[in-house]
């Protein structure tokens, strides 16, 4: 069993700065876990105690049924891949890969052999012999993963894998690593930024800020049920609709209408909150609707097979995705229309999600 | 296809005795690299000490020791002619030297930079080169020679060519690098208006450069202040000679030494250089342009 | 009347400089001229005139001072064929070995290795003590080390407990080497500081996170990362030491000539011995030595711009 475990792990630098301020997360044995959140979060700081790079201060860190909160990076059991990839320049691509398998000292044959093979196992054939220098930014990425699962690793960290390719290969790429990962049935845990790569390559997300958890959850529990409007906010390409209101006779008034409160959730009259939506959970309609949002079109844009429609209502400004067929036109009037089972609503105070 | 039994990687497990061996080897090893760090620092630092102690014993020795802090011997430097006239013509020779090679060079570089001179690369090439290669050592007997020829020997004058000839590869190096990166917009603009290039070169582009002919000024004068060779060689009279020489003639020449002047002297004659260095690296940091240092 | 007029007419050869002053070629060798003619006379010419001087006989004094003759190349037949030279060479080799490459570049690198393990105040010690060794003026350095190896006040005295060694005396080439490696060491450092700072930290990290110990790392990672610094460290440092006058200011060659390095092996010879002649010869050996070292120099520092 593979898992990894983390208790109240701190990580204070010199000078009091907390890059990571008392976490607590359970990684699942082959679970392919993320660490979202904005720059300074303190999600790398994480891996990199994970990995051993960095010295935990306070907490523990367990994986499988080992404390490895002191042991050395090359003792955990754990292999990562960098931002950079960090090939070594002067060697070739076999004896990159082959390099941990040079540490413990298994003899050259037999660890080039091991290296070609896992190259072939990731689409690198016949690049053996090749400097990295030689290699395009998707071969040296594969490079820099079958260095790492050459030793069949415990836990593979991935910081950033898809960061450094133009974003045509990083499509591909994430297709790639999603394969791999289920084939080796590694625990993996990767780093990353971009919201939209997290909800499509885990199978469960932590996000962060400012070096605590937010919220750890599946990437649909995350979409779906953020626990607060930090997390709210963060996840979905486009950015959800979050507006301040009260309750008031059961519904929330929005700009000049009223929006229903979400499905089964109980609210005082009167208690501030925010109201939050997804564009792509509300509806435009032309004709009117017993509980909606009267407003009108001030732009719109074209998302391809779709629109992102900008609604004025009052001093209230929506968005809603909208099927191209059915796009209206700047200056349109119409009402905009939530649905109670994908609203959310929040504390204005605490920012919690009720 | 054959299948090399790809061999068990052994997962090195952090046994407790392990983790408790290493941890105490760690710490050994910590131990002796301070140890060594130490050492190192005591090796540089023994000269040194001399140097900020005996200045200021009433009594100094060749020893190092901690002296009773007087000042009595920067009198017995005030009162020889020859220590401070000598600090002097290091003053004369160095600014002399700076002068020549900043003037000089600036308006090479600022030609090189802006101007596509034919065979430029080349020429900076062989600059770089001339000045690895033609050294005060390797060329002492011809420099002196040459400076006999044409009645220079003797002369300070000559002495500040000499010196000037030697930086001034490197200066025009350093200088050209610098002038490269300054935008040409000020200087479009300013031929625009109708400036001719003397005009540019006034109003525009030295004040724009005057850090980094700062720059180069204080890095030849620290070059050439504590030259020894070429004065010892190409001066002949003491009341011409730098402070490099005199202090060594202070020390050899005059049977006992007298270790009041002396030390006095030293502690005077390296504290403008070792100022001067440390203010440009403050400020510049240290930049490696295949440098000389005689 | 439009400018551009000017240049389109026919018969107008004249073009306007192309470059942003103004200065065009004529105007740039103009602003040249006199640092390339102060660099002739006093850089190139000497250069080229050792290799006259090194055929005549010219003397400090006495007859052939004003009437020299040309021997040909007696001169040089002269000086291979004296012990002397042999072992001023002899000597200068294993100084440059000692000392520079051995000397200076294991210590600047062991240095800077080691002054990133070290905390801020203490990095900053260390930094500051082996640059003002440097840049201490050399007059002042020789001087500080007299004091250090006297015989009968010497600081190494007292603290060695060896009462009485004279070490310049007995230990001629031994303290000029040490001497060196002091004064020196500072180059060295710098240049492998900043080499290894430019190693990729992940390429570190990712040795380290496969196993390997802080020896590997240097082995695997460090050293050929910094391969080419090495190498110009190593060519400059054997220019810088071979071509060193400071020897001379601590021992003068002696004690008979048991430290006699070549720069002042053609000292001695040219000027207290008023050979001028003979001192050619051998400037022009060393500045044969000398181009040869720093072509080598600047073919790999093209070599690595290129491949970087």
């Amino acid at each position: 069993m593979a898992a990894i475990t983390t208790t109240a792990l701190v990580k204070e630098y010199p000078g009091g700065v907390r890059g990571v301020d008392g976490v607590d997360v359970t990684i699942a044995h082959g679970e392919f876990f993320a660490l979202l959140g904005p720059s300074g979060c303190g999600k790398t700081t994480l891996l990199r105690s994970i990995a051993g790079l960095e010295a935990i201060t306070e907490g523990t860190l367990h994986i499988g049924e080992r404390d490895v909160t002191n042991a050395e990076p090359g003792e955990r059991g754990v292999a990562m891949v960098f931002q950079d990839y960090a090939l070594f320049p002067h060697m070739d691509v076999a004896d990159n890969i082959a390099y941990p398998l040079k540490i413990r000292k298994v003899r050259r044959e037999a660890r080039r052999a091991k290296a070609v093979s896992v190259a072939d196992g990731l689409a690198l054939d016949g690049l053996s012999e090749r400097r990295p220098a030689q290699l395009s930014g998707g071969q040296q990425q594969r490079v820099a993963l079958a260095r790492a699962v050459a030793t069949e690793p415990d836990v593979l960290l991935l910081d950033e894998p898809l960061s450094n390719l133009d974003a045509r290969l990083r499509l591909e790429a994430r297709t790639f690593l999603k394969e791999l990962q289920r084939d080796l049935g590694v625990t993996t845990v990767f780093v990353t930024h971009d919201q939209a790569e997290a909800l499509a390559l885990a199978d469960r997300i932590a996000v962060m800020r400012s070096g605590r958890l937010q919220q750890i959850g599946t990437p649909q529990e995350i979409f779906q049920r953020p626990v607060n409007t930090f997390v709210a906010s963060f996840i979905g390409s486009t950015p959800m609709n979050l507006v301040e209101t009260e309750v008031h006779e059961g519904a929330l008034r929005i700009g000049e209408g009223s929006a229903p409160l979400p499905e089964g959730v109980r609210v005082p009259e009167g208690k501030a909150v925010v109201w939050g939506a997804r564009p792509e959970y509300l509806r435009w309609s032309t004709g009117q609707v017993a509980v909606g949002i009267p407003g009108e079109v001030s732009v719109t844009e074209n998302l391809g097979a779709a629109t992102l429609v900008s609604v004025v209502s009052g001093d209230t400004r929506l968005q809603l995705v909208v099927a191209e067929e059915d796009a209206p036109e700047p200056g349109d009037r119409g009402w905009v229309e939530a649905s109670p089972r994908r609203s959310l609503v929040f504390d204005a105070a605490t920012t919690e999600r009720i | 296809m054959t299948t090399t039994t790809a061999p068990t990687t052994e997962r090195r497990t952090a046994a407790p005795a392990a983790v408790g061996r290493r941890t105490a080897r760690k710490f050994v090893v910590r131990v002796l690299f301070v140890v060594a760090m130490v050492l190192v620092g005591f090796f540089f630092a023994l000269p040194l000490a001399w140097l900020v102690t005996q200045p200021f014993s009433s009594t100094p020795t060749m020893t190092v020791g901690w002296p009773d802090w007087t000042l009595d011997n920067f009198s017995v430097l005030a009162e020889n002619p020859y220590a401070l006239r000598s600090i002097g013509n290091s003053l004369v020779l160095g600014l002399g030297t700076v002068a020549v090679v900043v003037t000089l060079g600036s308006l090479a570089a600022y030609a090189l930079s802006r101007v596509r001179v034919p065979g430029r690369d080349g020429l900076l090439y062989a600059l770089l080169l001339l000045s690895s290669v033609v050294t005060g050592t390797a060329a002492m007997v011809p420099l002196f020679q040459l400076m006999v020829a044409t009645g220079l020997v003797n002369t300070r004058t000559g002495v500040v060519l000499a010196l000037s000839g030697g930086v001034l590869p490197t200066v025009i190096f350093i200088l050209k690098d610098f002038m490269d990166s300054i935008p040409r917009s000020y200087e479009e603009s300013a031929r625009l208006y109708g400036a001719r290039p003397g005009q540019i070169l006034r109003h525009v582009v030295v004040p724009i450069a005057r850090p980094g002919l700062a720059f180069v000024a204080v890095w030849a004068l620290v070059q050439v202040w504590g030259n020894f060779l070429l004065p010892y060689i190409l001066l002949r009279s003491p009341e011409a000679q730098p402070a490099a020489v005199i202090m060594y003639t202070f020390y050899t020449e005059s049977g006992q030494a007298d270790l009041s002047l002396i030390s006095a002297f030293s502690l005077v004659f390296s504290v403008p250089v070792i100022l001067m260095y440390f203010l440009v690296n403050r400020r510049y940091g240290f930049r490696f342009h295949g440098g000389i240092k005689s | 009347m439009s400018l551009a007029t000017a240049s389109t007419q026919p018969g107008r050869t004249r073009r306007r400089p192309a470059d942003v002053a103004g200065l065009g070629r004529v105007g740039a060798g103009a602003f040249m001229a006199p640092a390339l003619a102060l660099i002739g006379l006093f850089l190139i010419f000497p250069a080229l005139w050792t290799i006259y001087l090194g055929m005549t006989d010219y003397r400090l004094t006495g007859l052939a001072a004003g009437d020299p003759q040309l021997v040909g190349l007696d001169n040089y037949t002269d000086v291979l064929s004296d012990a002397a030279f042999w072992r001023s060479l002899r000597l200068t080799l294993a100084f440059v070995l000692l000392s520079g490459v051995l000397g200076q570049t294991l210590l600047g690198f062991s240095v800077a290795w080691g002054l990133r393990r070290l905390r801020p105040w203490a990095k900053t010690v260390v930094e500051t003590l082996v640059l003002a060794a440097w840049v201490v003026p050399t007059s002042v350095g020789a001087f500080l080390w007299l004091a250090l190896l006297d015989r009968r006040d010497g600081t190494l005295n007292r603290i060695l407990d060896t009462p009485g060694t004279a070490w310049l005396i007995e230990y001629p080439m031994a303290s000029v080497i040490v001497f060196n490696i002091w004064v020196g060491t500072a180059f060295s450092m710098l240049l492998f500081s900043s080499a290894l700072g430019a190693v990729p930290p992940s390429q570190l990290e990712s040795a380290r996170m496969a196993g390997a110990s802080t020896w590997q790392q240097l082995r695997d990672v460090v050293i050929p990362n910094i391969r080419g610094h090495i190498l110009t460290n190593t060519l400059l440092i054997t220019l810088w030491t071979f071509n060193t006058f400071s020897p001379y200011l601590l021992t003068a060659g002696g004690p008979n000539g048991r430290s006699e390095i070549l720069p002042v092996y053609i000292y001695r010879t040219a000027i207290p011995g008023g050979q001028l002649g003979v001192g050619a010869a051998i400037s022009l050996l060393m500045l044969l030595i000398n181009l040869v070292i720093a072509l080598g120099y600047m073919r790999i520092g093209r070599e690595r711009k290129r491949s970087s």
